[in-house]
């Protein structure tokens, strides 16, 4: 048998459609719909900026502070900090959204950076393990995951450290329990999770304590 | 001539540094993301590379066409692998490498590359041998005693089949590097366990000398023995360097690659026959056992089995194995030990439920057969301490009523340890700083933290004054990170260097306080006087007195000398009893408790210690629940190469963990072993047979997961 | 991942102008925790990518009396934090908080879960929806221990839709809507078995834009998700099973039983609702309706077992909406 491994047709670059779209003529009104989510769409024939598919020019708020770089719109949040912006902590690891190594606080909130588009992130406020440390002294967190040892080789360390931030900031007074659903987004290889929910309790205590003496 | 320097470790109790829990010296920059991996370096103008693979476990290729991939904008080089010709032997094997000047780029390119295959017949598994045909060689037997005389004699007679499948390594940090050729000099910053040599992987590729091959790894994101040759991507990545003008060239694998071709353990399925008198004496061991490591077949060393009770008197050992058209085993965690060890306590316990015994009793009972019977002795004692073991044992399957049932089981494991070969150089500066230099790697074990505790306590210094300077190999070498040898290596080497250099300041500071050298003594941070504490000097002042000078000493071990030395030798045992609920109607296994007792000779670090002793468990969780290579023998590739459907236990999936490290004098005065592999071995077998305890039936093959439970629980029933 | 153009429009209006006409060439974005795997793995190609996000009226969850309505882009933290869906919809709270992984609630939508492609490892290997090898189905012969235990048969995937049972059961509602106008779909019918390689296994058209889901008011209507997982961190389930249970006095007048991941769609268990029509909720009556909810299946030669768990799930939804788990 004789089979080929063909290589991936290369798309048209130029896109097929029409950017002005399919709106003109249709007329869509607002009596089509009923149940009101169209409704207050004003009906002005605009249609949104396409970038792409070459590199195109992106800001990012990241830690505080703006970035800018160009990046194709495939590229990652995860490949851009990490080629890009040297911004190294969070690892890619499983690059498909299972292992959390990636985890990066987006708008307050713990995401995979490896499942969201760079272009995408723009506008958001992006926080990594690398803005966590103030004034060269390490984030409790940071500090616990040391002291009860909750690393090993630390590949997964920076995922976990974010992901038990985000964590943190939600749920200031977790319960052993509490700390086990919530870190259910990351995986570890060398098996550093006794140290993990030791230290994720540990940093919980000492984030309360910094936030009565501020 | 002074005399030969005391090398050996201060006595138990007087230690200042060793045996106390050190946070690991590079545990801030791993947690606050300061820690650069070679996976994380972006040297100007770096490219990257790709590379693509055969989706076909067994073609030839036919025809290879890289020209659109040449073409395309951002390419600097393509190097094909797999020529016309080629014979591949598994589906993930390398065809050709793409260099470009971004990732994403690399990846188009890779997928431009036109291959025509002729398609060949393959095998992928191995569990079922009857299919295995041809490829099932007979690779031993052994013979000891008469098996057959005792199964006639024997109380009772136990047979079963047990099955533990190829797992993948999974290293986080996947397998890659960052290098960059110029002309006959080389960078190479690789993701490894083998600083020192794997150089010689590269110059003898690129016919470069290994003097002109700078390696450093600060860091590395996980191994598990995976990680010693500079493999096809190293030397290929280097190829690329060249061919793109000597810019760095980062590549490191994909997660399915890194799954496919990466490295795995060898499966081992067994039938198993066993004898016991009524009074719980193993008489007969039999098993018939195969295996596979991929294309070349073995990989096992069925010479292991009985484990651990090596000398049950009548013994027959066969084993066959299997070649199937996957990537190659790599080395794991105490190679060949877990699987043995899972197959052996499986096959005992089962023995001991023929015999209606505690198998805690049995395994007690036949402790003679082992070579360390004292050592289990006391290591069962504790464990079922911390178990509660004699309360919360039951037997076999009688767990009440309910759909949970719970149960307890136990397994004991054995490895070597004794360090590998290691030099290094302790100076001493002027200024009162001291530096240790040795080309070894800290794979997240806490290498780096141990040298700095042993150059501590040997200059009675507090240890933040020791700067460890490893992971490069313009240090002295030191061996790769295998077999559990760096500790016992590495400790050993680091006090006679260091002791050799507190000996040169001894005779430089002798003169001053006018006493011979060896009546000197380096403690709280001064040099002084042998039981005259007063006169002296501190460490510092000591220090000032070498000028423009500084105290540059060598130490090695060399393991033939280690025995008489006594600073590390080998030889270490370990049990585990784990704790499980079964819900007998999903057939799901909960972790309630796992406890690990674990000798490692003198404990440097208890801290990282229990670490590396909670992880071991850890894995063992899932290797016993969880984790399997799945493969398709329609398609002959992994199904599972991710790491969502190759899975592995999350913090809620592990239950408590207790470990306790089994320090004694009689223990410690054996010097610094190596604990990595022991701590890997017992988990699975522990939690195999508390499976079947709380069930009342074995579930013969790893991992339980629920149709496997459910299955059992079906035959039970039957 | 193959190079494409992006747009984010702030608008449906704009968004729907920005689709194409046949699968492949446009694809949404909204949560991406499937889509950019999927681009990454090239199982979707697309020259062209809409970010749904920014677009203000695709999000939000809002309760009335008529019931709740779920923007396409609620998260499912959205919707787990949602005190009419804690209250009046355990299921669908059960359903949410059954994905275990912090990092997925907080990023992938309602609209992404029903539209997410199947987990099948063909599937995910290029071996199609379907699975097929030189014209031949890989799934029987081969490691089928996920697949369908019920519809299966040219498609052997199972729904991975998490909220997809749940919604079934409630009787939801789809939106979809195009440049030409919009759709309603009940729940039931989004979800399709696919016959053939060309079509998709939801009834979603390429021109479209899911935009929302109405679940009707759940007053008095017992409900429940027992999902079977191995892992307690994230996984997929092995089975689940979705119940909702309209009540007089102590007796079920109208039951809705469906399963999930045992089959190409959320998949109703007829029978099992006939066994609970008029029955109070004995032991004895949810024993029985479990039994009737797998009667037809169909397991494949590695997932029998599924059965059981689907049997099990069941019972256990069954007990947890009757207040007995």
């Amino acid at each position: 048998m004789s089979i080929k491994q063909e290589p991936e047709k290369r798309k048209k670059r130029k896109s097929n459609f029409s950017r002005r779209g399919f709106l003109q003529g249709v007329g869509i009104t607002s009596g089509v719909l009923t149940t009101g989510i169209l409704e207050t769409q004003a009906d002005a024939q605009t249609s949104a900026k396409v970038s792409g598919p070459g590199e195109v020019p992106i800001t990012l708020t990241i830690n505080g502070k703006p970035y800018k770089t160009n990046v194709e719109p495939r590229v990652t949040l995860c490949d851009a900090l990490r080629h890009r912006l040297d911004l190294t902590a969070a690892k890619r690891v499983c690059d498909r959204g299972t292992c959390g190594a990636c985890t990066v606080i987006m708008d307050g909130k713990v995401v995979y950076s490896c499942t969201v588009l760079a272009i995408d992130a723009q506008g958001r406020k992006i926080e990594t393990l690398e803005g966590l440390s103030q004034n060269g002294r390490p984030h409790p967190v940071s500090q616990a995951f040391t002291d009860n040892d909750a690393q090993q080789c630390g590949y997964c360390t920076p995922g976990f450290v974010m992901a038990a931030k985000g964590f943190l900031d939600k749920h200031p007074n977790p319960t052993y329990e509490d700390v086990k659903r919530g870190l259910g987004g990351n995986l570890c290889r060398c098996g550093t999770y006794v140290g993990v929910r030791k230290a994720v309790l540990e940093a919980a205590g000492k984030m309360k304590g910094a936030a009565r003496n501020a | 001539m002074p005399n030969t320097p005391d090398y050996h470790w201060p006595p138990m109790g007087q230690r200042k540094v060793m045996g106390t829990r050190i946070n690991r010296l590079d545990g801030i920059a791993k947690s606050t993301g300061a820690a650069k991996y070679n996976s994380d370096l972006k040297p100007d103008g770096m490219l990257f590379g790709a590379l693509l693979t055969s989706p076909y476990a067994h073609a030839k290729v036919k025809s290879i066409d890289t020209s659109a991939a040449e073409k395309l904008k951002g390419v600097t080089a393509v190097r094909v692998v797999a020529k016309a010709g080629t014979e591949i032997q598994w589906a993930g094997a390398e065809i050709a490498f793409v260099a470009a000047t971004t990732e994403e780029v690399a990846n188009d390119a890779a997928r431009l590359i036109k291959v025509d295959y002729e398609v060949m017949p393959h095998l992928v598994n191995e569990e079922d041998l009857s299919k295995a045909g041809a490829r099932a060689k007979p690779a031993g037997e052994q013979n000891t005693g008469d098996t057959e005389q005792a199964f006639k004699e024997a109380d009772a007679v136990s047979e079963g089949h047990y099955g533990i499948p190829v797992l993948t390594h999974c290293c986080l940090e996947p397998h890659g590097q960052t290098i960059a050729v110029n002309g006959d000099k080389v960078e190479y910053f690789p993701s490894t366990q083998n600083v020192y040599g794997i150089a010689g992987d590269i110059g003898r590729a690129l016919n470069v000398p290994v003097t002109n091959i700078h390696v450093h790894m600060e860091y590395m994101g996980g191994g598990f023995g995976s990680k010693f040759p500079a493999d096809r991507w190293g030397l290929e990545s280097a190829e690329l360097s060249k061919a793109s003008g000597g810019k760095h060239v980062k590549m490191f694998l994909d997660r399915a690659t890194e799954l496919t071709i990466a490295g795995n353990r060898p499966s081992v399925f067994a039938k198993v026959k066993t004898a016991a008198k009524k009074d719980g004496t193993i008489t007969a061991w039999q098993s018939e056992s195969w295996s596979t490591g991929g294309v070349s077949g073995g990989g096992l060393n069925a010479q292991l089995f009985p484990y651990v009770f090596t000398n049950v008197p009548n013994r027959r050992i066969n084993h066959t194995a299997v070649s199937v058209n996957a990537s190659s085993q790599r080395a794991w965690r105490a190679p060949t030990h877990p699987q043995v060890c899972y197959i052996t306590c499986s096959a005992l316990e089962d023995l001991a439920a023929k015999v209606q015994m505690d198998p805690l009793d049995m395994f007690l009972k036949n402790l003679h057969y082992t070579a360390r019977a004292e050592l289990y002795k006391f290591q069962f004692a504790k464990a079922a301490e911390l178990m509660d073991w004699k309360k919360n044992w039951h037997a076999r399957g009688d767990s009440g009523s309910g759909p949970i049932k719970r149960g307890l089981g136990l397994a004991l494991g054995t490895w070597g340890g004794a360090g590998h070969a290691s030099t290094c150089k302790t100076t001493i500066h002027s200024d009162a700083s001291v530096e240790v230099e040795l080309a070894t790697q800290d794979l997240g074990t806490g290498t780096r933290t141990m040298v700095a505790m042993i150059a501590a306590e040997t200059f009675g210094l507090p240890i933040s004054a020791i700067k460890v300077k490893l992971g490069d190999n313009s240090y002295p070498n030191s061996g790769g990170s295998g077999g559990s040898t760096t500790v016992g290596g590495v400790t050993t080497s680091t006090r006679k260097s260091s002791v050799n250099a507190l000996q040169k300041l001894f005779e430089v500071v002798s003169k001053s306080l006018d006493v011979p050298p060896e009546n000197l003594e380096a403690v709280d941070q001064r040099i002084r006087v042998k039981g005259n504490p007063d006169k002296g000097m501190s460490f510092t002042q000591a220090c000032q007195k070498l000028g423009v000078n500084t105290i540059s000493e060598m130490g090695a071990n060399v393991p033939a000398q280690a025995p008489q030395e006594g600073l590390n030798t080998g030889g270490v045992g370990g049990v585990q009893m784990a704790d499980v609920s079964v819900d007998t109607d999903t057939g799901i296994v909960k972790m309630n408790r796992l406890v690990a007792v674990q000798d490692c000779g003198l404990v440097v670090n208890p801290k990282t210690a229990e670490s590396q002793v909670f992880g071991a468990c850890i894995m063992s969780v899932c290797g016993a629940l969880y984790e399997e290579r799945i493969m398709d023998q329609q398609i002959g590739r992994v199904l599972n190469p991710d790491m969502e459907f190759y899975k592995l236990a999350g913090i809620g999936d592990i239950g408590e963990i207790i470990v306790h490290m089994d320090i004694r004098e009689e223990n410690d005065k054996r010097g610094v072993v190596g604990l990595g592999e022991p701590c890997a071995i017992g988990g699975i077998a522990a939690i195999g047979n508390a499976v079947a305890n709380a069930i009342g039936v074995r579930v013969p093959r790893v991992p339980l997961i629920p149709q496997r439970v459910l299955a059992a629980l079906e035959r039970r029933n039957a | 991942m193959q190079a494409f153009e992006y747009a984010s429009p702030s608008t449906l209006h704009e968004a729907l102008a920005l689709l194409g006409s046949k699968w492949g060439e446009t694809d949404i974005l909204a949560g991406g925790t499937d889509q950019i795997s999927l681009m990454k793995d090239y199982l979707a190609t697309p020259n062209r990518v809409v970010n749904i996000k920014g677009i203000k009226e695709l999000g939000g969850i809002h309760a009335s009396a008529a019931g709740l309505r779920i923007g396409a882009t609620a998260t499912f933290d959205d919707l787990a934090n949602n005190q009419a869906v804690q209250k009046e919809y355990p299921s669908l709270h059960s359903a949410v908080m059954g994905i275990t992984s912090p990092q997925i609630r907080n990023m992938g939508t309602v609209g992404g879960d029903l539209c997410q492609r199947p987990r099948c490892w063909y599937f995910r290997r290029g071996f199609g929806l379907l699975g097929m090898q030189d014209g031949k189905s890989l799934i029987p012969n081969g490691d089928n221990r996920y697949h369908a235990i019920f519809g299966g048969g040219p498609a052997y995937f199972v729904s991975a839709s998490s909220l997809g049972p749940a919604l079934v059961a409630l009787g939801a509602k789809v939106k979809l809507v195009s440049a030409s106008g919009s759709r309603v779909v009940a729940a039931d019918k989004f979800f399709i078995a696919p016959q053939n390689e060309s079509t998709r296994e939801i009834a979603l058209l390429p021109n479209e834009i899911l935009t929302e889901i109405e679940i009707p008011a759940a007053h008095g209507i017992k409900n429940a998700t027992y999902e079977v997982r191995q892992k307690e961190a994230l996984d997929w389930p092995l089975a689940a099973a979705s119940v909702a249970l309209q009540m007089s006095g102590s007796s079920v007048s109208k039951a809705r039983v469906v399963l999930g991941h045992v089959a190409p769609t959320p998949w109703v268990a007829e029978q099992a609702e006939q066994a609970l029509a008029g029955k109070s909720l004995s032991a004895d009556v949810i024993d029985k309706a479990a039994d009737a909810a797998v009667a037809g299946a169909k397991p494949l030669s590695g997932n029998e077992y599924k059965v059981k768990l689907a049997r099990v799930a069941v019972k256990r939804a069954l007990l947890e909406a009757s207040g007995k788990a």
